[in-house]
């Protein structure tokens, strides 16, 4: 089998995150990270390939392929660094100046055009970016690729040319399967991502991340379908009421509901 | 005047609100028409003259809950190039924003997510960052398909019964998933997590005991929601969860019990309209983003303050 998995690099979850002049995400001067929730999409790739692996194991041997792939600026590579120490075998970095202010639809574009070129059977996606939380990019892929769309997924079983997942949403449960190629995206509760062992961060050093402009791709890109007019900090709220409980806790908080009409 | 494309979203042929806030939303833009792609149209379509509603479309021809997403897109596809709408509108559900997806790669048209208000001319309104920051945007490209947040707006009451039209549609293969087996999420007789206007949740620090949580929430007849290691522990259901991985609310009230109020749980509740902590450590974050916080036992905070609201 040959596995993508999408990947992206995020401003740290924790990092003050602000609007720059031209309307985007300033990335510059946050730190960026592998997007957390594709940690899961990593190691879910990683436990397919090591339940079809003869020596139980992903890399060389296995007779499977994990190709990250990633669209951001060329430092989008240190997070796909990331990836590649946990065990996935090599990287694909879609980097040009005229993707700046891509929006889902010119992302999923990119994506899927590469995904084309390596033909891939399976392309494993987190449920969200942190930044964008958009959740919409791998059902994109799914629409422009024709693959089987299969997001959500709590569980996932692949078994030879077909796989099956139980998706999760607020809707409930629903046990869906279909035949490959198929387009997968995992809920954080699927897995225990791994942390990079010693021996995966130096074999990662060696492993190839190819970069890649729309030229080499092959295709030229609207960057956005949608624009951004303005944008404000909202004001931030005013700093609350804090009161200990001495015993009368309960009745200071209804006092407060009371006096802003909430009970 | 122009129409605005609506899709009902349901649960089991139960219409929520929502549908209710979306008819009222795209009544600024244009006459509202609302889309079926469903098995169970006999029990919804009545359910939408309490909405301001004019037409109804039901989209025959497709087992739409065999289906799944690709379906519901390749057919609301085949309206908006039958009706030419002015906008499409969406429920921000996690279906409801692949429908939205699918559907701007079928139309070639832009789309914007999560909005939390649209007006006459399309100009959606987010609210991102976990609700520090407002931005306004509009779609540059294509018939605007926008997915709004529940709770939003006020619904507003419909006013006669909308015409029915029947739209025949075939399933064109292109998604190939196919759906075997539902289990739909469980209703308790609370409202619904997204659409109620009290969210009481509790986290790690009820120790497993949801007990004075769902108390305080059934006397302000609320919605119970948890933290991720709540859910974790398996003390409450996934489905409660709130947070970056779990639900977004933006309630009027929302009251964390035991929550220490970490990034990715702020991501789901900081844009409720007044935030209350209960937390016995003064240094909880959850602290910097509420209008009051009481510093003190949630097993004696929560039961007196319920005792209280019931003498009231
Ligand atoms: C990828 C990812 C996604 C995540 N998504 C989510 C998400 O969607 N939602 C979410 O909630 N979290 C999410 N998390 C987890 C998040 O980081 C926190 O771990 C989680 O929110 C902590 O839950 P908590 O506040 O209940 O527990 P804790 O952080 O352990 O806090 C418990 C609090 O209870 C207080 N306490 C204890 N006993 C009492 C008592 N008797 N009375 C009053 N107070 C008491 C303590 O002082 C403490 O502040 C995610 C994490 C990751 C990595
Ligand atoms: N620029 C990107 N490069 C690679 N993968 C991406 C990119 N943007 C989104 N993805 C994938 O799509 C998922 C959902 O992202 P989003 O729709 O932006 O919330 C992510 O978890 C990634 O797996």
């Amino acid at each position: 089998m040959k596995i993508a998995v999408c990947v992206k690099q995020v401003p740290d979850s924790w990092a003050e995150k602000k609007m720059g002049s031209d309307g985007r995400l300033d990335r510059a001067n946050v730190d960026a990270v592998l997007n957390d929730l594709d940690e899961y999409a990593v190691e879910e790739a990683l436990k397919i390939v090591e339940a079809h692996s003869p020596t139980g194991e992903a890399g060389e041997g296995s007779g499977h392929t994990i190709t990250v792939i990633s669209m951001g600026p060329e430092r989008a590579s240190e997070a796909v660094r990331k990836a590649l120490s946990m065990g996935a075998d090599d990287a694909i970095v879609i980097s040009d100046d005229a993707l700046g202010g891509s929006d889902a639809l010119a992302t999923s574009l990119i994506l899927a055009a590469e995904i084309k070129n390596g033909g891939y059977d399976i392309v494993v996606c987190g449920t969200e970016s942190t930044d964008a939380r958009m959740s919409v990019v791998p059902a994109m892929l799914a629409e422009r690729l024709g693959y089987a769309q299969l997001t959500f997924a709590g569980s996932v079983k692949v078994d030879g040319t077909s796989i099956t997942i139980s998706r999760q949403t607020e809707f409930g449960v629903e046990e869906m399967s279909a035949p490959l190629p198929a387009i997968v995206s995992v809920v954080e509760k699927i897995n225990e991502p791994r942390y990079p062992s010693f021996k995966g961060i130096m074999a990662a050093k060696k492993k190839t991340i190819t970069t890649k402009s729309l030229a080499d791709l092959g295709v030229s890109s609207q960057s956005s379908w949608s624009t951004v007019k303005d944008s404000a900090l909202r004001p931030p709220r005013g700093a609350g009421v804090k009161v200990a409980d001495e015993g009368d806790g309960g009745n200071k908080l209804v006092a407060f509901l009371q006096e802003r009409r909430l009970a | 005047m122009s129409s605005v494309l609506i899709l009902v979203d349901h649960v089991g042929g139960v219409v929520p609100k929502a549908v209710g806030e979306l008819a009222t939303f795209g009544k600024r833009i244009g006459d509202v028409t609302a889309v079926i792609c469903s098995s169970k149209s006999a029990e919804i379509v009545p359910q939408l003259s309490a909405f301001a509603i004019s037409k109804i479309i039901i989209c025959d021809g497709i087992e739409f809950e065999k289906h799944s997403v690709g379906a519901t897109a390749q057919a609301l596809a085949a309206v908006v190039a039958k009706e030419s709408p002015a906008a499409v509108l969406i429920t921000s559900t996690a279906r409801g924003k692949e429908i939205a997806g699918r559907l701007a790669v079928r139309c070639d048209s832009g789309l914007i997510t999560d909005a939390i208000d649209i007006d006459s001319a399309c100009v959606a309104t987010q609210s991102v960052f976990g609700g520090s920051t407002t931005v306004h945007s509009t779609i540059s490209h294509g018939t605007p398909i926008v997915t709004l947040r529940s709770n939003s707006i006020e619904v507003e009451a419909g006013s006669g019964s909308p015409s029915v039209e029947n739209f025949a549609v075939s399933f064109d293969g292109v998604d190939k998933a196919i759906v075997t087996s539902v289990q739909p999420a469980v209703k308790g007789g609370r409202p619904e997590l997204t659409e109620a206007s009290i969210v009481v949740s509790g986290g790690r620090g009820t120790d497993g005991n949801f007990a004075p949580v769902e108390a305080f929430a059934d006397v302000l007849g609320a919605a119970v929601g948890a933290s991720r290691a709540a859910t974790d522990a398996g003390w409450y259901p996934h489905s409660h969860q709130v947070g970056q991985t779990g639900k977004t609310v933006s309630p009027q009230l929302y009251v964390a019990c035991g929550i220490s109020g970490a990034i990715q749980h702020r991501a789901g509740m900081q844009t409720s309209k007044t935030i209350v902590a209960i937390n016995k450590d003064p240094e909880a974050p959850i602290f910097e983003v509420a209008d009051f916080g009481v510093v003190g036992d949630l097993f004696a905070v929560l039961p007196q303050a319920s005792e209280g609201l019931k003498k009231a």
